[in-house]
């Protein structure tokens, strides 16, 4: 065991510091021009994408200069290396590992300059934990499927250019599992119509899809036909470190140990409160052990071995921590505390309200934590299944 | 021993279920603004819930806390938007600490819903004490008082202020005040700050430490009422979608993940329903017991609620989160409902103390 990193990875990160102390202002003073300035020289340095391989365009870097880089970013307060959220996250993985040639060809390189937005089709009105089951159609007709149906909480769709669809393209199956096809679909196809969803927070930004007759080339086809829930099953373990989402942790706590110490609770300093301070160590230690977590993964990957389950583990952490983070600035700050942004004495400029309205989107996307627990239950200590 | 509730309260669960039903439904409540909705509020008179707990010497019904708690819990289930608990509170101060001359012009304009009080009694947010309050002066004010509940319903507040080493409460007509709304998490329990310009009072008296905390508890233990019946409705909601809800071939209600978390609401409910109709009772026959009633049942609430609130959205999955769907606005409610009147970790404390820590 060893913790410390190699000189060309020490190398790495001085690099990467220096460049975020040259070319990223604090927030404040990030202009108008800022962001296409930040895309184009993070672009430039092939920090994009920067596991890729190198012939999409990718920066071909280990994984665990990535998670350096990742770290070093979010530790700056840095904003995303691109704008093509989930084509970074999952849909460029998954083309990476399953595409051919050619689609790698065509759609990388528009990921990997913000070019082209990306959105994600899976989850059906009545399938959402039980994702296997969906029941979207496409069928087969000469050079391209014909596919009707229905998406829904499908986050972006409003704006993306693309979706990640997934179909079912044979029915009488034995498992669910298969019968399963990936599609790779342009939002602006005619057939597509998007109706958004308003959630809790007054933000619309998942939406129901509802596909009729549309056409897609069979070109489209992202892996083999019948095959779509091993790309699927790549695509959602595909996050390949969690160590920028920690480095995003550790800076809330320290956001909510800052709260603390200007807060008083009946008239006494709270960080003087030995349940406050518990509180606070708690999140400490759950954040800390994420990080560790974290850590031994990427061993393990960079060993090669292939993670399953166990990151099933810090996406519970992350769950509950959110939800209780947040709701432990609200309930220290008494009524100022959840008070909205507008509020003369919101707190923090209302941050804190308004992101313990948004918790769902962590908690509820990508499998409940209900779903993670029956994984672990399931596929790592061998237990039935229901 | 009989702790249940007489044919005569039951009558009047019915009555307000009824008129929550057919008159507030969750559709009338999502249109409210924090204004105050008049036609309910003259229904709500008109039905004597206003009157409950004004002695009847006064124009009232000379009930009790325990009656307007039947009330409390039946406006709660459906996110009653009125401020009943700021006008019981009002008629409560008053009652028991105004001189007769007050009594007499307040009272029975309470009772009849004529003014209609928002209430401000700590100006700092988490110190329930009267070291919390900070507006000083009696006669004339000039400041602000900041969380003031069902401010932009009222046309009266009852504030907290300080004069050297007395505490006093004053009423003050809303026109003389300058209003801002604040936005808040729970558009149903609006509150604002007041400012005040040199404003004269309509009325003030003094009010003992004592009766300030029996204020304070009396709000904590009518939070708590509300939040029985707005607990109850979440897990009814769940129950029903973890009954029709099929994932994996089978209702998701037929899981342990989902099933004991349901039966785990269930025990927290019945359980601070206890604690608050105990409570509640206190206010009027034991009123001695009430800080530690208060405190207990407060405490409890707060916490279970609060995670009701947030399982209550997640059970449902996606559908829980958004805005359409119901399971969002009593998670809203959970979060005001915790820090209302002191959070768990305050009530906790000060029952260890009581306890004799
Ligand atoms: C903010 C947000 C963004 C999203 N973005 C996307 C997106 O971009 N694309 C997309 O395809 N989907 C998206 N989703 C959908 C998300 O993946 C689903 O909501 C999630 O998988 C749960 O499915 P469901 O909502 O249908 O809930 P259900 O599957 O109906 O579950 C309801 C409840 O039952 C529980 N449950 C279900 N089965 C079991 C079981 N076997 N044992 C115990 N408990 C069980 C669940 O834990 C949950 O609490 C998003 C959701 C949210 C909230």
């Amino acid at each position: 065991m060893d913790f410390d990193f190699t000189p060309e990875e020490q190398a790495f990160r001085a690099e990467v510091r220096e460049f975020l102390a040259e070319n990223l202002p604090p927030r404040a003073e990030r202009g108008r021009g800022f962001m296409g300035e930040w895309l184009k020289q993070v672009r430039n340095r092939r920090w994009v994408g920067f596991s890729w391989p190198e012939e999409y365009g990718g920066g071909a870097g280990s994984l665990t200069e990535q998670a350096i880089l990742k770290e070093e970013m979010a530790l700056a307060g840095a904003p995303p290396l691109g704008t093509s959220f989930m084509g970074l996250a999952w849909v460029g993985p998954g083309i990476i590992q399953y595409g051919t040639d050619e689609q790698k060809q065509r759609f990388i390189p528009d990921i990997l300059d913000s070019k082209v937005n990306w959105c994600t089709g899976y989850s059906e009105p009545n399938h959402g934990s039980d994702l296997a089951a969906i029941q979207t159609k496409a069928e087969r007709v000469g050079d391209h499927y014909r596919v009707n149906g229905q998406k829904i909480w499908t986050t972006g769709a409003p704006w993306a250019d693309w979706i990640i669809l997934l179909t079912r393209t044979e029915f009488e199956v034995e498992r669910k599992h298969d019968g399963i096809t990936c599609l790779l679909v342009p939002m602006d196809s005619p057939g597509i119509e998007v109706r958004p969803i308003e959630n809790m927070a007054g933000d619309r930004n998942f939406a129901e899809v509802f596909f009729t007759d549309v056409q897609v080339p069979v070109e489209n086809r992202l892996g083999e036909e019948g095959k779509g829930w091993a790309v699927t099953i790549s695509a959602l373990a595909n996050e390949r470190s969690s160590i920028g989402e920690v480095t995003q942790m550790f800076a809330k706590l320290e956001s909510l140990k800052n709260l603390v110490r200007s807060t008083t609770r009946q008239g006494k300093p709270a960080a003087d409160d030995p349940a406050v301070r518990r509180r606070i160590a708690e999140f400490e230690a759950k954040i800390a052990a994420m990080k560790y977590n974290g850590l031994r993964y990427l061993t393990k990957q960079l060993r090669g071995e292939p993670l399953s389950s166990e990151t099933s583990v810090n996406k519970l952490h992350r769950a509950s921590l959110e939800i209780e983070m947040d709701d432990f600035a609200l309930e220290l700050t008494g009524l100022a505390g959840v008070q909205l942004p507008g509020s003369e004495d919101a707190v923090d400029g209302g941050r804190w309200a308004r992101s313990s309205l948004g918790w769902p989107g962590v908690v509820i996307g990508g499998g409940t934590p209900n779903i993670q627990r029956n994984i672990i239950a399931e596929r790592i200590l061998g237990l039935p299944k229901d | 021993m009989d702790f249940g509730f007489s044919e005569e309260q039951n009558l009047l669960r019915e009555q307000v279920l009824r008129f929550m039903t057919e008159a507030c439904p969750l559709s009338v409540v999502r249109t409210q603004n924090g204004a105050l909705p008049r036609e309910l509020w003259r229904q709500a008179a008109d039905l004597g819930w206003l009157a409950l707990i004004v002695p009847e010497a006064y124009g009232g019904v000379g009930l009790k806390w325990i009656d307007l708690a039947v009330v409390l819990e039946e406006t709660g289930r459906g996110l009653s938007p009125l401020p009943i608990i700021s006008q019981a509170l009002a008629a409560t101060a008053i009652g028991r600490s105004a001189g007769d001359g007050v009594k007499g012009e307040w009272l029975p304009r309470i009772a009849a819903g004529e003014a209609v009080f928002g209430v401000g009694l700590y100006d700092d947010p988490t110190w329930i004490d009267p070291q919390g309050i900070r507006l000083e002066g009696v006669r004339t004010l000039t400041g602000a008082k900041r969380y003031v509940s069902d401010a932009t319903a009222a046309t009266h507040f009852l504030l907290a202020t300080r004069t050297d080493d007395e505490l006093n409460l004053v009423i003050v007509d809303a026109n003389h005040a300058t209003l801002t709304a604040q936005p808040g998490i729970d558009r149903t329990k609006p509150f604002g700050t007041a400012t005040l310009d040199g404003v004269a009072p309509l009325a003030a008296f003094p009010i003992s430490a004592d009766d300030l905390a029996f204020l304070t508890d009396c709000g904590a233990v009518a939070v708590t009422l509300e939040a029985i019946g707005a607990a109850e409705a979440v897990l009814e909601l769940t129950t029903e979608y973890a009954n029709n809800r099929i994932q994996f071939d089978n209702p998701i209600g037929k899981y342990q993940g989902v099933k004991h978390r349901l039966a785990d609401m269930f025990v927290d409910i019945e359980s601070f329903k206890s604690l608050a109709y105990y409570a509640a009772w206190a206010i009027d026959e034991a009123p001695d017991e009430l800080p530690r009633a208060a405190s207990l049942a407060k405490a409890y609430a707060s916490d279970a609620f609060a995670r009701i609130g947030i399982d209550g959205v997640g059970l449902h999955g996606a559908i829980g989160f958004t805005a359409e769907y119901d399971a969002q606005l009593y998670l809203k409610r959970s979060k005001w409902v915790r820090s209302a009147f002191g959070d768990a970790d305050y009530h906790y404390q000060r029952a260890a103390a009581i306890g004799g820590l």
